[in-house]
């Protein structure tokens, strides 16, 4: 795991005191809120419903124990003893107090963790595979790139106040497991005539005009990403749309320019950057990579696996992944018990994990963009152990994939955007497909509710997804089919006419009980059937 | 609205720099005070040492014209809208070397960035403070990336 | 149809209602609000964040805001009765 060392270190420290000053004016009205708003969100402190909201990054989804011992403790000391994991791999705590925040984000920065960048016009948190280092699939770890990115772009002086948000996602597998499609930038880290580099798509996202990346360089040497990337947000930068923030992404200064000329541009400011030598030395990558060395496997650790316990077996089948070293394993601990609410966490709950992670996991654990944590490196000899002690907390519920392993935004139960609530709607459809049989026998069905158009709850990339919306004052739901954030990236469709909190529920079962009806066999994924039939059979299901 | 989801650069009354703004000069030679040309007019000009480029205009259109200008003004309507650090680093890349003014919404806690920028003099809507805005710009003893100031970024300094 | 005056504590951010004599962390003290004069008194203060007049109506068990939004703001989570305020 990447440590900061003293340059790190002085700068988030820095950062902590610059901020406790900048709450020190606003108090005394030294500065207005309009000022004060845009400095606070930058430190990621949002006002939600009830509350300040302060998102945490976790860079690129990897947090040490120590680290995870601090969330638990902040969760208590300065909040309601909980915490949210958010869809990019952040976490989020509900009920922060202004006049305390600079003394949270001296706590965190004592354990090497911030909310820089977490919200505001500049590049957010980078996020990356949540197998990264471990996965059996990748061509190599992704994340010393990623936390080079995470250097690069804090307080970049250029890019600090862009026409909206930004966001990058770096993978180095075929599989992506982080939505680089639907990201601003996505980077796949791959080799070509033996070097080293990425493919690169910018222009993907989702909220009000969901769209997929476009290829805007096949390859790139990773000597030069950051400032090809650079060139990428100077563009953007200077000709992405200011008037008007539901057109101010990136991806629609690329759709209005096209997708050839947008290259184009790219290409030519990055000629002129290219001779200025703005990328990091080869000895800084090296450094970082040093960082990230892997942890000290046992040798010796065998791959057999007594699968006699039926709970165990069904948790191993559907949880664990295969991890790139003999006699180990990847295993995903599901943040979504029926009833609970997805991606919270107690603080009691994250102490044991980290626990857990210093047991049986060489003190590692990641948050994935679905809302669940993962311990990377176990021995498969330790499994049973781990799932155990998991079990006996309700944190082993083998839904990993499955139809209650549902990504959902906070909703208009916290958030002061939502149109509508998407956390009761996630726990009702979990209540109603409870049965683990059935889970299984339905397969993969990743369902995904966002309470508002912004998709933080990634509606359009869900094989089924839910949009909340504003109906005079009271809620309303519409469903979409289809999409997917995988490599075979596709975005969800309306399906019809929306829905109230009962009938939403309703439909979603209806639409599986098609899917079961139609389907080739149990080996057909339900995206698979509906990219198969289309959406007529579902559409008459539910409305016919 | 949402909380962060402010337009950039919305249709409320940019503040105007005012005549008698204070210049705060990061320069050895006195800043500079003969009239300012807008961009649109300069070709027609060319006998101008200062020239004012608004948010929205080309930068890169002076490059041919560096050698002859004293001043470039740039303008922020809204200390929101950062299209004016593109411009200033593009004209520092391109070598100029005289005085880079930021005009308009100009505040304490972007003096770190502007200045990063290429930014070496200021006339601010609103007053600032010098005393704060040295603190500011002492506040970070480090950087993470290479810009216009050139300072050093901190992997140069680890790697020796 | 009346008109609650709302925001959140500039230093808590808990939501406060106008109870007329001050602010009240509990919805059922707020009292209807004639016009906005108050409201820009309480922008120009700068100490409540989003300050706003919402429609309500006045209810035998109290103000009952229109929108389920204003609601959730005045009652907690719908999801987390055990964090949801209780009546002074």
């Amino acid at each position: 795991m990447y440590r900061y060392d003293e340059y790190d270190q002085a700068i988030v420290d820095a950062r902590v005191a610059e901020f406790r000053d900048q709450v020190a004016r606003r108090l005394a009205n030294e500065i207005t809120e309009d000022q004060f708003k845009p400095l606070r969100l930058m430190n990621g402190l949002y006002l939600q419903l009830h509350a300040y909201m302060l998102r945490v990054a976790v860079p690129y989804g990897t947090l040490s124990g120590t680290q995870m011992h601090a969330l638990a403790h902040i969760a208590r000391k300065y909040d309601r003893g909980y915490g949210h994991f958010t869809t990019r791999q952040n976490i989020q705590y509900n009920w922060i107090k202004l006049a305390e925040a600079p003394d949270l984000l001296a706590e965190l920065a004592a354990v090497e963790m911030h909310a820089i960048q977490t919200s505001g016009n500049c590049i957010r948190n980078i996020s990356s595979d949540q197998f990264a280092g471990a996965a059996a699939d990748e061509l190599a770890d992704p994340r010393p790139y990623a936390e080079l990115l995470r250097q690069w772009s804090s307080f970049h002086p250029e890019f600090s106040f862009l026409p909206r948000k930004f966001k990058i996602a770096v993978t180095a597998s075929d599989t992506d497991r982080a939505a680089i499609q639907l990201h601003d930038i996505g980077l796949q880290l791959i080799d070509r005539d033996g070097v080293r580099g990425f493919k690169v798509w910018v222009g993907g996202g989702m909220g009000r005009t969901p769209m997929i990346g476009h290829v805007v360089r096949e390859f790139i040497p990773a000597s030069q990403y950051l400032s090809f990337c650079e060139a990428i947000l100077r563009v953007y930068n200077r000709y992405g749309r200011r008037d008007n923030i539901y057109k101010a992404r990136i991806k629609i200064l690329v759709h209005e320019l096209g997708a050839e000329e947008f290259t184009r541009q790219v290409e030519a400011e990055w000629a002129l950057l290219e001779p200025l030598a703005l990328d990091a030395p080869a000895a800084e990558y090296a450094r970082i990579v040093a960082q990230f060395a892997e942890p000290a496997y046992d040798p010796a650790a065998s791959d057999r696996l007594d699968l006699a316990d039926p709970g165990f077996a069904l948790w191993v089948k559907q949880n664990v992944h295969p991890h790139k070293r003999p006699g180990y394993a990847i295993a995903t601990i599901s943040l979504k018990p029926v009833g609970g609410i997805p991606g919270d966490a107690s603080a009691d709950q994250m102490d044991l994990i980290a626990d857990l992670a210093a047991r049986y996991a060489h003190d590692e654990i990641r948050v994935t963009h679905s809302q669940n944590l993962v311990l990377a490196h176990v021995r498969k000899a330790d499994l049973h152990a781990l799932w155990t002690a998991l079990d006996a907390v309700g944190l082993a519920t083998a839904n990993l994939d499955l139809v209650t392993d549902i990504i959902a935004c906070p909703g208009l139960d916290y958030c002061a955007l939502a149109n509508a609530r998407s956390i009761p709607v996630a726990q009702q459809i979990a209540a109603r497909f409870a049965d683990l049989d059935r889970q299984h026998d339905i397969g993969e069905l990743k369902i995904k509710i966002s309470g508002c158009i912004n998709a933080c709850g990634h509606h359009h990339a869900g094989h089924i997804g839910i949009l909340g919306v504003d109906k005079k004052g009271e809620e309303a739901y519409q469903l979409l089919l289809g999409g997917s954030g995988a490599e075979d990236t596709s975005l969800a469709k309306i399906l019809g006419p929306g829905f109230t909190e009962a009938g939403i529920v309703d439909a979603v079962e209806k639409v599986i009980d098609r899917y079961r009806s139609v389907r080739t066999g149990p080996s057909e994924r339900f995206l698979d059937t509906y990219r198969r039939v289309g959406a007529d059979p579902f559409k008459e299901a539910v409305y016919g | 609205m949402g909380e962060d989801q402010q337009p950039v650069a919305d249709a409320a009354a940019p503040p105007e720099t005012a005549a008698n703004a204070v210049i705060l000069s990061f320069r050895d030679a006195p800043a500079y005070e003969g009239p300012v040309v807008a961009l649109a007019d300069y070709a027609a000009n060319s006998n101008t040492a200062a020239v004012r480029v608004e948010a929205g205009e080309d930068a890169r259109s002076l490059i041919p014209h560096l050698a002859r200008l004293r001043l470039i003004e740039v303008a922020f309507p809204k200390y929101r809208d950062g299209r004016g650090y593109s411009s200033a680093q593009i004209l520092r890349e391109a070598g100029f070397t005289g005085e880079l003014r930021a005009a308009g919404d100009v505040l304490l806690d972007q003096m770190v960035f502007l200045r990063r920028a290429g930014f070496d003099s200021f006339a601010p809507a609103r007053a600032l403070n010098p005393a704060a805005v040295a603190a500011a710009l002492e506040r970070f003893p480090f950087v993470y990336q290479n810009a216009a100031d050139g300072r050093q970024p901190v992997w140069v300094r680890r790697n020796g | 149809m009346i008109k609650l005056l709302t925001g959140n504590d500039l230093l808590t951010g808990d939501v406060l209602w106008w109870s007329g004599a001050g602010w009240s962390l509990h919805l059922g003290d707020a009292v209807a609000v004639d016009g906005d004069g108050l409201l820009a008194k309480v922008i120009a203060e700068e100490r409540i964040n989003d300050p706003a007049l919402i429609d309500a109506e006045m209810t035998p068990e109290g103000p009952r805001p229109r929108t389920m939004r204003e609601r959730i703001r005045g009652r907690g989570p719908t999801v987390r009765l055990d964090l949801n305020r209780m009546p002074a």
